[in-house]
């Protein structure tokens, strides 16, 4: 579906070297000049009539998420970029950082030259230190040819970029938590409000956007507002790094058009389902928070944020987990409620205890089954997490069961059968 | 479920007598102080108890845990808290080969059941034990984000990706034979292309 001229990651899967010289030859960097010379409120109003929507999983208009942002310079301003990527299932921001890591070192310098941050952090998660260690490279040659560091390329402004590990904590991809986190404190999540844009890191306003977001914005302020806007559908535009992991014969990384239909991905790039489509059982389309699809939702949905809610799911960080039938789909929502377990930051009460019962009780139902009694208390559990913690992580353990009863409740009621070899 | 034996504090018997930066880490960790504003000397925590747990052996003992403290005069109980709220910090000893096999959902779909027992057997270490040559420790983790390369293993700080059992089998052999091993994929694909792994090809 989209044209090979469209890319915007054209090195997505390392077959040539992420430093500068070849990323100048991708067209990285080019015309940096002239864009640091436009107004930052033009560049925010670019982005927003791109109609670039976060990546990160919430999809909310970017443009207007940096319009937030006071528009006053008396204090120091910050740019935060989210590259704890841990949603299980994802796995593109990761070829970001080590393939084309000077497409995000200049997204984030016109990012933030538009929402007046001259200091900017990389979040990026502990575990990708070779990947960060490519990036650390690619700062520094940006430092040595001023294209960071004092007054850029002629211009007036500043900007700072440095790199910060994790250690390892899932919850600090939300990001109030990956700014307490940034602070030295456990990554926690803050109350909203204030939100980050008025009361941020150190008490200063900040933005904290995806690593994918930042990547795409150099490119769209390259091509214009018009050619990203052309590219998907309307309200939900540009094309998107899809993740297609699991039971599928060639899993794989894609760039393609937010809007490309689902069955088409699977079968165009990784090599239909294992055993073929018609062995398909359910999908996961948006990395494991969101709730998965059965197959007959799956033969026509299409990728993009309002199609999949349409459908009772979402797009989240478009990681697309395929399960056939040869698996038992209670294991693989019972790993995620392990998951959830592990990660839940204890902050608050329903989700520190609730996230233990429900996999305790999805334990006991892959063992022994369910009766309906069970299953009607496993979907009020959810519910009592649901919308009662301060982050979406309790929401993130409640909908992927709630998607397994909503689809699957009759196979729950079956005596359980142990099948979960792969293929 | 996963990763307690590492959190939990080492009994006083194997705690080391002191700690202290090496040269090398001391040019770091002031480096590091200077990417944070000075009034906020707690963002430093992080990556000092991470370069600390490199500098001992992929561990952290209670001596390297007050020595980050007293070096950034920061009380104990914050950088302690910092220590067992992050999972990536041990706080007891591992192997030589810190061995961490990824069992999230993506994973678990290819295999990584097998590759952990495989795990358990070949190298005789219960999952968060350390074998008795102290050479390999292992490990259940949550999801490394490397989904599309499934099954995942990440040995100390690198990622071995689409394994199987016979390429685990002879990751392993050459690791502890001191070979020099390829990070990253294991079936001879690039990166996260979609091309078939050896995986594949065998069912």
């Amino acid at each position: 579906m989209i044209k090979k001229d469209n890319l915007i990651f054209k090195n997505l899967y390392g077959r040539n070297d992420p430093f500068l010289k070849s990323a100048l030859q991708r067209g990285d960097w080019k015309d940096i000049k002239k864009i640091l010379k436009k107004d930052p409120q033009e560049i925010i109003n670019i982005i927003k009539e791109s109609g670039l929507r976060g990546r990160g999983g919430a999809g909310f208009s970017t443009g207007m998420k940096w319009d937030f942002m006071p528009k006053s310079r008396d204090k120091q301003h910050y740019l935060v970029i989210n590259a704890d990527e841990g949603e299980p299932g994802t796995c593109k921001d990761r070829d970001i950082i080590r393939n084309e890591p000077h497409k995000l070192i200049e997204g984030c310098l016109i990012s933030g030259y538009a929402i007046g941050a001259t200091k900017c952090y990389i979040y990026v998660r502990g575990e990708f230190l070779n990947e960060a260690s490519i990036l650390q490279k690619a700062i520094d040659e940006a430092y040595s040819n001023n294209l960071l560091g004092k007054k850029i390329k002629g211009s007036n402004f500043d900007f700072d970029l440095y790199l910060h590990y994790g250690s390892g904590a899932y919850v600090c991809g939300e990001e109030t938590a990956l700014i307490e986190s940034l602070e030295g404190k456990k990554g926690q999540p803050r109350l909203k409000p204030p939100f980050p844009a008025s009361v941020g890191l150190y008490g200063m306003p900040t933005t904290v956007n995806n690593v994918e977001t930042i990547a795409v914005v150099p490119t769209i302020m390259r091509r214009g507002h018009d050619w990203f806007s052309s590219l998907g559908r309307k309200n939900n535009t540009g094309s998107k790094i899809f993740c297609i992991s699991g039971h599928v014969n060639t899993p794989c990384n894609v760039e393609e058009e937010l809007g490309v239909p689902l069955k088409y991905l699977i079968q165009k790039y990784a090599g239909d389902v294992i055993g073929g489509w018609d062995n398909l059982q359910a999908i996961i389309p948006g990395g494991s928070s969101v709730p998965l699809l059965p197959k007959n939702l799956c033969e026509d949905v299409l990728m993009d944020f309002d199609s999949l809610k349409d459908a009772g799911s979402a797009l989240g960080t478009a990681g697309i987990i395929v399960i056939n039938k040869n698996t038992n789909i209670t294991k693989v929502i019972l790993r995620l409620s392990e998951f959830y377990k592990h990660e839940s930051c204890g902050q608050c009460t329903p989700c520190r205890e609730g996230t233990g019962w429900l996999m305790r009780m999805m334990d006991r139902i892959y063992k022994n089954g369910a009766t309906v009694e069970e299953l009607e208390l496993l979907q009020e559990v959810t519910k009592q997490i649901e919308g009662h913690t301060i982050c979406a992580l309790g929401d993130a353990a409640a909908w992927p069961i709630q998607g397994l009863l909503k689809h699957f409740k009759n196979d729950l009621l079956k005596k359980p059968k142990k099948i979960d070899k792969v293929a | 479920m996963s990763q307690t034996s590492f959190k939990k504090i080492a009994e006083d018997n194997m705690q080391p007598k002191e700690f202290s930066f090496d040269k090398e880490n001391m040019q770091l960790a002031k480096k590091i102080l200077k990417i944070y504003p000075k009034n906020y000397k707690e963002s430093s925590i992080m990556p000092l108890l991470s370069i600390a747990q490199i500098q001992n052996n992929g561990w952290l003992p209670k001596k390297a845990i007050e020595y980050v403290s007293s070096f950034l005069e920061i009380p104990e109980i914050k950088v302690l808290e910092i220590a067992t709220f992050y999972s990536m910090y041990n706080l007891s000893p591992v192997g030589k080969f810190h061995i961490e096999v990824c069992t999230t959902s993506p994973c678990m779909l290819r295999g990584s059941d097998d590759i952990l027992s495989f795990c358990e057997k070949k190298l005789n270490v219960q999952i968060g034990g350390v074998s008795k040559d102290k050479l390999f420790s292992l490990n259940r983790v949550e999801c490394l984000g490397a989904c599309v390369n499934a099954p995942i293993v990440k040995i100390n700080e690198n990622y071995y990706e689409d394994l199987d059992l016979n390429t685990t089998d002879k990751l392993i052999n050459d690791i502890s034979n001191n070979k020099k091993v390829k990070i990253g994929s294991q079936s001879g694909r690039k990166g996260s292309e979609p091309r078939k792994s050896s995986y594949d090809k065998k069912r």
